[in-house]
C-alpha cells in the first residue's frame, strides 16, 4: 500500500455556477477509475475543501469517461461577481482536489 | 457532413480566432458565444445610457472585416452578440456593410420590460438555490433574460438568414440550430438533439477543447500561440468529430475533450437545455486520428418545459486593494501589514459585510489549510485585501487606506495598481420560467 497524490493518476477541470463550484475528475487510465470511485467520496471531498466550501458536496459517476463530477455548494463566497477571493470562479479548485492523497496497491 | 466552428468562448476571447477559422480551411457555419452571465447587466447599463448600444460591439467589427470572406465562401454566422439590443446590433452591421447579407434577429429573451406582467400572471421566478421570492430584489434588478432554445434560430435560417443575431440563448443552441436546419432533425428526436447539445457544449468554450487550459501533458501541447479553435464535423445521425484546422497549434485529444465535457455541468445524466435533456453517461469517445475525437452513442430525453432565467441585481459595493512585499520574510511582512490595515479600519469605525485577506504567492488560491506553511524564503508575497458593503462610503474610505502602508507599514514594500476602484456588486438570481410565458420573435432582413 502506498499513498499518492491524485495528480499522479488523474486530471481535472473546474468551473462555477453561481455559488457552486463543479470539479470534473478524470482518471488518467481506466484502471484507476475504481480507485477514484472507492476513495474520492463526497464526504472526503467535503472534508478536503473544509476551508473553502460551506455547503454540501454532491458526487456523480461517469464510468463511460472514467470520471467523477463533484458539486461543491456554497464554495465561492457568494459567487463570481460577489466574491472577494482571487479565484472567484473556482478555476483553480481542480488542482486543489488533485492535492488529495489516496492509497494505491 | 457539415462543419461548424466556434470562434469565441466569451466576450473578450481572441479577436483573431473567428477570422482564422474562416480563412484557415473549410467551414460551413461559424458560431460566436459572447455572453457571460455578467455581460447582460453591463450591456443593460450601456443601453440605459444610449438606446443604440447594448450589444457586443466586437461583432459588427468582425462582420465588417469578414464580410468578403463570408460571402465568397458561403459561410453562415450564428452569434449571441445581440445582448440586450439585437436590433441595434443588426443596424450597426448594416451601417457598416450596407444591405449585403440577410440578417436574422431573434428576440424575446429579454423579459425585464415584462416582469410586472409576468409576476401579475402568477409566474413566480423564485430563486432556484434559496427558494426566496423575486420580490426580495425586484427594485434592484438590472437585467432579466431567458435562455432560449434553438427553435427561433432555426426559423431565421429557414427564412434565409446568413447571419443570425440572438440575445440570450442556451449556449449549445447555436450549433444545434445549424444541425437542426441542415439535417431536418425533428424537435422531438431526443437522441439527435442530445448529441447536438453535447456537441455545442464541447465547443462553446472555444479553444478549451483543443488544448487550451488542458492539464494533461500541457508542456508538450504544440504552438499554443497559434491554437486552432474547435470545428465540429457533424453527421446527420448525430455522431460528430471534434477537430481543428490543419497546421494550427493545440491538441484535440480524448483527455482534453473529457475535461471540457465536465466543465460547468451538474448531474451528468440530466444536462438541461431548453430543447432537450442530454445524458452525458452515454457519450462514447474515440481518438480516430491526430487531433480528431469522435463522439457517438449519445442518448437524450425531453426537456423540462421551463427556460432557465438569469436575473441580475445590484447588491452593494466592493473594492480590492493590493501591496507587494519582498524578500526576506515576505509572508510575515504581508501578514503584519494586514493586521495593521485591519486595526486602522477598526479605529475608523468602518463596518463591512465582509473583509477578506489573501497572500498571493503563499496560499491565496487554495487557502492556508490545503497550501500548507509557506516557504520562509519566498521572493515576494502580494497582500490582497477585499471589502464588501451596502454602504458605498465605507468602501470608498477603505480604498484610501491602502497606499499609506507604502510609507507607514512594514518594509520592502511597493504599491501596485494604484488606488482601488469601488465596484458595484452585481448578483444573479437563477430562476425558471414556463416555456409558454416567453414569446420568441424572429425577423430576417431582405437581401
Amino acid at each position: 500500500m502506498a499513498k499518492v497524490q491524485l495528480r499522479e493518476i488523474a486530471h481535472a477541470r473546474s468551473g462555477d455556477k453561481g455559488n457552486t463550484t463543479n470539479i470534473g475528475l478524470v482518471a488518467n487510465d481506466p484502471k484507476y477509475y475504481p480507485l477514484l470511485v472507492e476513495q474520492v467520496t463526497a464526504d472526503r471531498v467535503k472534508r478536503h475543501f473544509e476551508e473553502l466550501c460551506d455547503g454540501p458536496v454532491e458526487r456523480f459517476e461517469l464510468p463511460n469517461l472514467h470520471a467523477l463530477n463533484f458539486l461543491l455548494h456554497q464554495s465561492l463566497d457568494g459567487g463570481g461577481t460577489i466574491s472577494l477571493r482571487i479565484d472567484a470562479q473556482g478555476k483553480t479548485y481542480s488542482a486543489a482536489l488533485l492535492r488529495m492523497e489516496i492509497d494505491v496497491r | 457532413m457539415i462543419r461548424i466552428a466556434n470562434g469565441q468562448g466569451f466576450w473578450g476571447d481572441s479577436l483573431s480566432a473567428p477570422l482564422d477559422l474562416i480563412r484557415g480551411g473549410p467551414i460551413d457555419y461559424l458560431t460566436l458565444d459572447y455572453l457571460a452571465e455578467v455581460t447582460m447587466s453591463i450591456l443593460q447599463k450601456q443601453r440605459s445610457r444610449d438606446p443604440r448600444v447594448g450589444y457586443a460591439r466586437d461583432f459588427p467589427d468582425f462582420i465588417e472585416a469578414a464580410a468578403h470572406d463570408l460571402a465568397a465562401r458561403g459561410i453562415k454566422v450564428i452569434a449571441n452578440a445581440g445582448g440586450v439590443n439585437p436590433d441595434g446590433c443588426r443596424d450597426a452591421i448594416r451601417s457598416r456593410i450596407g444591405a449585403g447579407p440577410r440578417i436574422g434577429v431573434v428576440k424575446g429573451d429579454d423579459i425585464l420590460p415584462r416582469l410586472d406582467e409576468l409576476i401579475g400572471s402568477g409566474v413566480e421566478m423564485k430563486n432556484m438555490d434559496t427558494g426566496e421570492p423575486l420580490s426580495t430584489v425586484r427594485d434592484r434588478m438590472q437585467s432579466a433574460n431567458a435562455y432560449l432554445g434553438a427553435g427561433p434560430m432555426v426559423e431565421a435560417l429557414r427564412q434565409g438568414a446568413q447571419i443570425v443575431i440572438t440575445g440570450r440563448c442556451s449556449d449549445p443552441a447555436m450549433s444545434m440550430a445549424a444541425e437542426i436546419h441542415e439535417f431536418g432533425w425533428a424537435m422531438d428526436d431526443w437522441d439527435r438533439l442530445a448529441a447536438g447539445a453535447v456537441a455545442g457544449h464541447t465547443i462553446e468554450c472555444g479553444a478549451q477543447c483543443t488544448g487550451g487550459n488542458c492539464q494533461v501533458d500541457w508542456q508538450s501541447i504544440p504552438d499554443l500561440a497559434d491554437i486552432g479553435y474547435p470545428i465540429l464535423e457533424a453527421e446527420p445521425d448525430g455522431t460528430f468529430i471534434v477537430t481543428k484546422h490543419e497546421g494550427t497549434g493545440g491538441r484535440v485529444s480524448v483527455a482534453g475533450v473529457t475535461e471540457q465535457l465536465l466543465y460547468e455541468i451538474g448531474d451528468p445524466k440530466t444536462f438541461l437545455t431548453a430543447d432537450v435533456t442530454a445524458d452525458f453517461t452515454t457519450i462514447r469517445l474515440e481518438q480516430t486520428g491526430p487531433d480528431r475525437v469522435r463522439f457517438s452513442g449519445i442518448r437524450g430525453g425531453p426537456p423540462t418545459g421551463f427556460y432557465k432565467v438569469s436575473i441580475s441585481y445590484s447588491a452593494g459595493f466592493k473594492a480590492i486593494g493590493e501591496m507587494l512585499y519582498g524578500w526576506p520574510d515576505a509572508y510575515a511582512k504581508a501578514r503584519a501589514a494586514d493586521r495593521i490595515l485591519r486595526a486602522r479600519l477598526e479605529r475608523l469605525g468602518l463596518r463591512f459585510d465582509a473583509i477578506h485577506s489573501e497572500f498571493v504567492g503563499a496560499n491565496a488560491a487554495h487557502g492556508p489549510v490545503l497550501s500548507g506553511d509557506p516557504s520562509p524564503d519566498l521572493a515576494e508575497v502580494l497582500l490582497r485585501v477585499g471589502v464588501r458593503s451596502q454602504n458605498r462610503a465605507a468602501v470608498e474610505r477603505f480604498t484610501k487606506e491602502i497606499a499609506p502602508l507604502a510609507l507607514n507599514g512594514p518594509p520592502v514594500v511597493t504599491y501596485v495598481g494604484g488606488r482601488p476602484k469601488v465596484e458595484e456588486v452585481v448578483a444573479f438570481w437563477p430562476a425558471l420560467i414556463p416555456i409558454g410565458a416567453v414569446e420568441p420573435e424572429v425577423s430576417v432582413t431582405e437581401a
